[in-house]
């Protein structure tokens, strides 16, 4: 990873929440930093934490520890400059969408907001910089009359009116047809390269991880336990955790040997975050686990080819 | 072979006129067999497969074709001609059904054990708490959770119960529309294991909908390819993967990137589904096909054999004509 200041970074947060009878602990000491026109993608199981580090990125509540930094700057709390600089991206466009309001409207007041010129030619710009083109034809639709893929692309164009130089996006295309998903993927990849945007992918699908992005982190039950770039940790997993993630998603290319179905068959689930195992939190279900497992976290290690890890099994000292 | 398909047509009634949803569909599901269907959302996959056990609702209905079941004891039954009050004699028994969210499908406020014993008691089983505890323990789970009311659990325990449930009187045939969307994917491959072992054990057949085709490549012994209410393309799973005869299938096979072979550029498939309606004359994939040509757009291509596959595709008019 680069050695800049990254435009935006989450440094040693830990969140709980509250909920007066128990404390959920979501995240623990995680840190994640974007770059200017590097894609970073966060995968991880459902309850890992994915969204609610993107929600402290994007300062939706405050931290319980640590630090949002926006270009080596504490970030004290939301305001408008701030959005001006960093934008989501959400699951479901049908959601997100003003559903009464035409595209062009959509588009306009997030232009009218952030005082940029607001008129036809500034909107029908953003449109046609999401390959909604005709951009007239579609600025005078209603969003019911688009497909989800296109929704998407206006809330894709709706973030970029602003002019931020952060994307967070969290699971954009996993609500969308298997056929137009890696539509809106290539046009990430293009804003990466023409805008200069630092993004922020969140799926729980490690193969369009791998295909969108320069750099992957993993997480798992609310801590950070591999990252680098993303050849590496795809091709040579640090973590046990990793590995069952790699080992579980679908394959074809391993079809016909059903060896890989039977191996992760009873390997548990994810614990629960209100009173989770101490240590490493993976250690219940990890095949290699060790004493000192569960009662500490490791410490970091990091590898030539760029990536870390945080597990034991490579830190022998 | 358990299942017998011939021209099934499945229409929606709207006020509009009737919108056709799977359309002339005929495969045939041998015992103990896994049928992978996918295709995109509104292909007709999900109604197909609530066609076959009959469990549509309206404004959905059968307007055509015969669902032939053969059961292990008894006659065939043509189970799209069927009263419902007939069907209770197969249901459960003979096929079951397994629904994508089973937070859904099961009660919320009875424990599991009040929900398989339902079941079982309708069906002649005396010692119903026996059988249960036989039946979680088949998909993982330990049987005092038969106490557990569904929120208790997590998501991916409710789904292996939805499984459980649905093999409670042993059935020859089970249905499941997307049984592990909603599940992680190391769930997700936790059960799946586990229905292919059942399926070794019990020797069940599967007819198993999803939209993720790299997921069927891996589960599935045969593959059938929805497209606007059709299938395109049925043949061997791997087969399907590696030597796709329609275009719309390879497209669907190149919209997933790989694991770990080398990643290219892939650009899915332009365009969006048909809306189902105002189909096109001619190849309802025509408007989206990168291999079109003048014929698609007029003449709507047959479901015929190519190699050891059925495909729905004019490319194959002109292989057939230069053989010929």
């Amino acid at each position: 990873m680069p050695e800049e200041t990254p435009v935006l970074a989450a440094e040693d947060v830990t969140k709980h929440f509250d909920t007066g009878r128990q404390t959920v602990r979501a995240l623990e000491n995680v840190t994640l930093r974007l770059y200017r026109g590097r894609i970073a993608a966060l995968v991880g199981e459902s309850g890992s934490g994915k969204t609610t580090l993107a929600r402290l990125l994007a300062q939706f509540y405050p931290v319980t520890s640590g630090e949002i930094r926006l270009r080596g700057e504490v970030v004290s709390g939301p305001d408008k400059d701030f959005y001006g600089e960093v934008q989501l991206v959400f699951q479901d466009p049908f959601a997100s969408l003003n559903s009464l309001r035409k595209v062009e409207h959509n588009v306009r007041r997030a232009l009218k907001l952030h005082g940029h010129a607001a008129d036809d030619a500034a909107v029908h710009e953003l449109l046609a910089k999401v390959n909604l083109t005709p951009a007239a034809d579609f600025a005078r639709k209603l969003p019911h009359e688009l497909s989800g893929g296109q929704r998407q692309r206006v809330a894709i164009a709706r973030a970029l009116a602003v002019r931020p130089s952060v994307l967070l996006g969290d699971e954009p295309i996993s609500m969308l047809d298997v056929s137009i998903r890696l539509d809106v993927l290539n046009l990430l990849a293009r804003l990466r390269e023409e805008e200069g945007l630092a993004l922020l992918y969140i799926t729980h699908d490690i193969a369009s991880a791998r295909y969108l992005s320069d750099d992957i982190y993993v997480m798992y039950a609310g801590q950070m336990v591999e990252g680098g770039p993303a050849e590496s940790v795809i091709q040579e997993p640090k973590h046990p955790y990793t590995r069952l993630l790699l080992d579980s998603s679908p394959d074809p290319e391993r079809a016909g040997g059903s060896s890989a179905f039977t191996a992760t068959a009873k390997l548990g689930e994810p614990p629960s975050l209100v009173d989770p195992p101490p240590g490493c939190r993976f250690h219940p279900r990890c095949p290699f686990a060790k004493e000192q497992c569960k009662t500490s976290f490791p410490p970091r290690t990091e590898f030539a080819d760029g990536s870390w890890t945080n597990c034991w099994l490579h830190n022998e000292s | 072979m358990i299942l017998d398909v011939k021209g099934l047509n499945v229409d929606y009634i709207t006020a509009k006129g009737a919108v056709r949803a799977v359309n002339d569909v005929s495969f045939q599901l041998r015992r103990g067999e896994i049928l992978g269907v996918a295709g995109e959302s509104g292909c007709g996959k999900s109604t197909l497969i609530m066609a076959l056990i009959r469990l549509l609702r309206p404004p959905a209905a059968i307007t055509g074709g015969q669902v032939w079941l053969h059961p292990r004891e008894g006659e065939p039954v043509d189970i799209a001609s069927r009263t419902d009050r007939e069907l209770r004699r197969l249901r459960w028994r003979s096929m079951a059904v397994v629904l994508q969210s089973a937070m859904d499908a099961l009660n919320p406020v009875a424990r599991l054990s009040a929900q398989f014993a339902d079941v079982l008691k309708e069906h002649g089983y005396k010692n119903t708490e026996e059988r249960t505890a036989e039946l979680l323990e088949m998909v993982g789970i330990s049987p005092d959770r038969a106490r557990s009311y569904p929120h208790e659990m997590s998501g991916g325990m409710r789904q292996r119960a939805m499984i459980a449930l649905a093999l409670a009187c042993d059935p020859e045939l089970v249905v499941m529309d997307e049984p592990t969307t909603a599940v992680d994917v190391v769930m997700q491959r936790q059960i799946l294991a586990q229905i292919l072992e059942l399926r070794e054990r019990l020797g069940f057949s599967v007819v198993f909908v999803t939209h993720d085709l790299s997921l069927l490549v891996e589960l599935a012994d045969r593959i059938a390819i929805m497209y606007g209410g059709r299938i395109v393309e049925l043949g061997d799973a791997a087969e399907i993967y590696r030597a796709p005869r329609h275009p719309y299938t390879k497209g669907l096979r190149d919209s997933f990137p790989p694991l770990h072979a080398p990643v290219t550029r892939l650009n899915g498939i332009p365009g969006t589904p048909p809306d189902l309606r105002n189909l096109p004359i001619g190849c309802a994939f025509e408007p989206r096909c990168p291999r079109r040509f003048a014929d698609c757009a007029e003449r709507r291509p047959e479901l015929l054999t190519v190699g050891d596959a059925l495909a729905a595709c004019h490319l194959h008019d002109r292989e057939r004509t230069a053989h010929a």
